[in-house]
């Protein structure tokens, strides 16, 4: 993003948790920050990265950005980083252990939990991580809290020189709410000091860290325990006082308005005088949290007669709607029916692949390529599991599908004996995670054709650059790696490392079918740009001549959505088979011309369009609202 | 809390639900209202659902409106506006443009687009008034304007003047010109128009 103007102190803006978060991190004077981009935390540094006066990089993956966080927190400066809760697992590492040296200056990790998965393969609560690398967890329940609660991180992170974790979720990330902002301060950083009996992690060093480790716990619970984002709020119906944090709160206050509520902001370690103090207030206790029972666990543990997911989901979101019957059953109260309708039946629609992407042309092709296996990675290219292409057969984790597809060829049964084994990875992907696995399988000697498809962005995310496009963060020109030679350098054989065109349908099927019949590994490289990016360039778009649609219904399994049925009807082969058929047209307002279409189309129904109507010549300028 | 207005706009990723309801937002902080919005979207810049969900009042605690709340439905595409329609509250009411924007699944055979959503609402016994935004914008000469028709759809709909909507509407193209400014002004009232005539006919 290009630099902006901030919006001067004590203006009270509409803002998303994201963007409060970004705000706060500029106004705390940190000079570092870094992530990788991942839904729902990635604006966050999008917005860090357009304030002046700090350093902002997009990492290739979670750990390199937390290690980067770490480096500028030694050096004394204030860092951040963050992530989705995903990406912890994969920084988790470098976690483990900056929680032994702490840091000199401030660092302050923004973990995004997407609870109800809206754009992610699992659910996790990021909590954990408090508990595991015993560091403090706070959880705001609105952007104001995001924003304030970032900037008291900075503080306790130096006051006690640990890293401090904020726990978002997705209805925190991208919420917009009103968020008063105030100024900037500088910070002026320490400098680095050689302290190798704490920077240096050999057993001998870190043996003597963990006891200091267990000491700063027990100070963290005392603060917790007077800390201000923990508060009592009494209430008149006393059946029942809640203990919650983050959304949930809010959703409690909304139920049950005159309930009594400890709200927890600062939520690791937990203030258990404080829980007491509440359970002694009201008849019963339930605590409302979002995913896991880790509050609910330890106050259990405590010998508090608590109440949590006996009543409440382990999985997905809180909201008025769960809570309010699941009260009323426990309070042996009638629930109220909603007055709201049953909804309507409406047909699916998920998410697709945009019109002329490049991917379109690489599953088109898979799923005209009998007896393959495809091992499937994190992207937009996940869509290919969908129809129409149903070619892609996994997805687990970042850069899992080259690990994976070497078990699947190491690991075959009798029964797959014959099928070919593919990989799907994506250029962000593959330098994320996928490098390694890649090296793995050509030192292991597998036999697997790896389609590795370079759209020249971070896709998924919203196409952010990476090292793969040859842009810094800013939209700068910055060093480009080069697939190819990366590949080769990785061992994969030069005469089997192809670099074709997506779009060009017979060379990209002639390669996919050539290279799977060769038993070793092989990797195609895709190179057309994603449609979304500025190097992508639109060419004159397609229509149908209806009279020369014989139906046959080729084009639509390409899967643009730019394709349309205009009308169905059916037909008997000469072997007395009926087939069905689909006539279609192309909506040319949105078509970019990829061709894709035009290949298989058998009568050559599909041509270029002729510009006819008024609506195509209106002036550019982003008219829509 | 009771007091709060719930907006919730639907749609689907790519035509602007989530900016509009930005746009509604902006308004309602203006008059001094406490605001929230969220939007239920997963990967919705791949052609996905989108539910965008406005909440403004004195305060707002939880940002998410639950079924049977919503105070209007403003819904972007027809298929759409019908999907949602458990979330009106009793005597809600539905602005819907009358687009159909058929999604592959469809186009494969593998589900049919509803015939006639317009008439499933209805029969639902919810209020409905129906307009076709798409054409309106294209008569104003940019499909793109089509949003700015929407805002105004619901301008007569919302406890406060249109006055302020059409204000936070234009602000938004200030910079890029009077010609831009002038047009968004007559989508907007085009909008208004539409929606009180189609009213009026039903009445």
């Amino acid at each position: 993003m290009a630099a902006v103007m901030p919006v001067p102190a004590a203006s009270r803006v509409l803002m998303s948790g994201n963007e409060a978060v970004a705000r706060a991190v500029w106004e705390a004077g940190v000079k570092v920050a870094a992530a990788y981009p991942g839904t729902p935390s990635t604006e966050m540094l999008e917005v860090i990265s357009s304030y002046p006066d700090l350093y902002a990089e997009w990492s290739v993956n979670e750990k390199v950005s937390l290690e980067v966080a770490i480096g500028a927190a030694y050096a004394g400066s204030r860092s951040f980083c963050c992530m989705k809760h995903v990406g912890m697992n994969v920084a988790s590492d470098a976690l483990m252990t900056l929680t032994l040296t702490g840091v000199i200056g401030g660092l302050v990790i923004a973990i995004a939990d997407d609870v109800g998965l809206s754009s992610s393969q699992n659910e996790q609560d990021s909590r954990y991580w408090g508990r595991f690398a015993h560091v403090p967890v706070l959880e705001p329940a609105d952007s104001q809290e995001a924003y304030a609660m970032t900037l008291y991180a900075y503080e306790l992170s130096e006051k006690f020189q640990v890293p401090v974790i904020l726990r978002m979720t997705t209805r925190i990330n991208h919420v917009k709410s009103l968020v008063t902002v105030g100024e900037r301060n500088e910070f002026v950083g320490a400098g680095f000091k050689k302290e190798p009996a704490r920077f240096v992690m050999v057993p001998g060093n870190a043996g003597k860290r963990i006891p200091l480790m267990f000491a700063r716990d027990i100070k963290l619970r005392e603060l917790a325990e007077s800390a201000e984002l923990n508060f009592i709020e009494e209430g008149s119906d006393k059946r029942v006082g809640f203990i919650a944090s983050g959304p949930a709160y809010m959703h409690v206050k909304e139920s049950f308005p005159n309930a009594p509520v400890l709200k927890l902001g600062f939520s690791w370690p937990v203030p258990f005088e404080k829980c007491r103090e509440l359970a002694a207030m009201v008849d019963q206790v339930v605590i409302v949290e979002e995913v896991e029972p880790l509050v609910e666990t330890e106050l259990k543990a405590q010998g508090l007669n608590v109440i949590g997911k006996e009543i409440l989901p382990l999985q997905g979101e809180l909201s008025p709607n769960v809570l309010k019957p699941a009260i009323a059953r426990l309070l042996g109260e009638p629930v109220t029916e909603t007055t709201a309708l049953a909804p309507m039946q409406v047909f699916p629609r998920p998410p697709t692949m945009c019109v002329a992407c490049p991917h379109l042309g690489v599953y088109y092709t898979l799923s005209q390529v009998r007896n393959l296996n495809i091992s499937g990675d994190i992207g937009c290219y996940t869509l290919g599991a969908g129809h129409p292409w149903n070619a892609l057969d996994t997805c687990v984790s970042m850069g899992a599908s080259m690990g994976v597809a070497l078990g699947m060829d190491k690991g075959r049964g009798e029964a797959d004996k014959d099928k070919r084994i593919v990989a799907v990875i994506g250029d962000s992907t593959f330098l994320h995670m996928g490098m390694q696995g890649l090296l793995d399988m050509v030192y292991n000697k597998g036999n697997v054709t790896v389609l590795l498809l370079d759209n020249r962005a971070v896709g998924m995310t919203g196409g952010q650059n990476n090292p793969g496009n040859g842009y810094g963060i800013h939209g700068e020109d910055a060093p480009r790696v080069d697939f190819a030679k990366l590949v080769s350098a990785l061992g994969v054989k030069d005469e089997r490392i192809h670099v074709v065109n997506p779009y060009e349908l017979p060379v990209l099927f002639k390669t996919i079918r050539e290279e799977v019949k060769v038993p070793e590994v092989s990797v195609i490289i895709t190179d057309q740009p994603c449609v979304l990016v500025k190097d992508y360039h639109k060419l004159k778009p397609f229509e149908v001549i209806d009279d020369k649609c014989t139906g046959c219904g080729n084009c639509i399994d390409v899967g643009c959505p730019a394709i349309h049925v205009t009308r169905r009807g059916k037909e008997v082969k000469p072997s007395g088979r009926e087939v069905d058929l689909a006539f279609v047209r192309i909506e040319t307002s949105v078509c970019t011309g990829c061709g894709l279409c035009v290949q298989p189309c058998a009568p050559k129904a599909i041509v270029h369009h002729v510009q006819t109507s008024p609506i195509q010549l209106v002036t550019k300028g982003g008219c829509a609202a | 809390m009771s007091d709060n207005t719930n907006i919730l706009v639907v749609g689907i990723g790519g035509q602007g639900v989530m900016t509009a309801t930005e746009i509604l937002a902006e308004a309602a902080i203006a008059l001094g209202h406490d605001a929230k919005k969220t939007e239920v979207a997963g990967m919705a810049q791949r052609g996905g659902v989108v539910s965008s969900h406005l909440r403004f009042g004195k305060r707002v605690l939880s940002p998410q409106i639950t079924p049977g709340t919503a105070d209007v439905l403003l819904g972007f595409e027809s298929a759409e506006a019908m999907r949602w329609q458990h979330m009106l509250k009793p005597g809600g009411i539905t602005l819907m443009n009358t687009a159909r924007l058929v999604p592959p699944v469809v186009e494969l055979g593998l589900f049919d687009y509803p015939e006639d959503p317009l008439a499933e609402i209805r029969k639902s016994g919810n209020k409905v008034v129906a307009f076709d935004a798409t054409t309106i914008a294209q008569n104003l000469g940019d499909i793109r304007l089509g949003n700015t028709v929407m805002l105004g759809a619901i301008a007569d709909h919302l406890p406060f003047g249109a006055e302020v909507l059409l204000d936070c509407v234009l602000k938004r193209f200030q910079r890029k010109g009077e010609k831009l400014v002038e047009l968004n002004r007559r989508a907007f009232a085009a909008g208004r128009a539409a929606v009180g005539e189609a009213a009026a006919a039903l009445a």
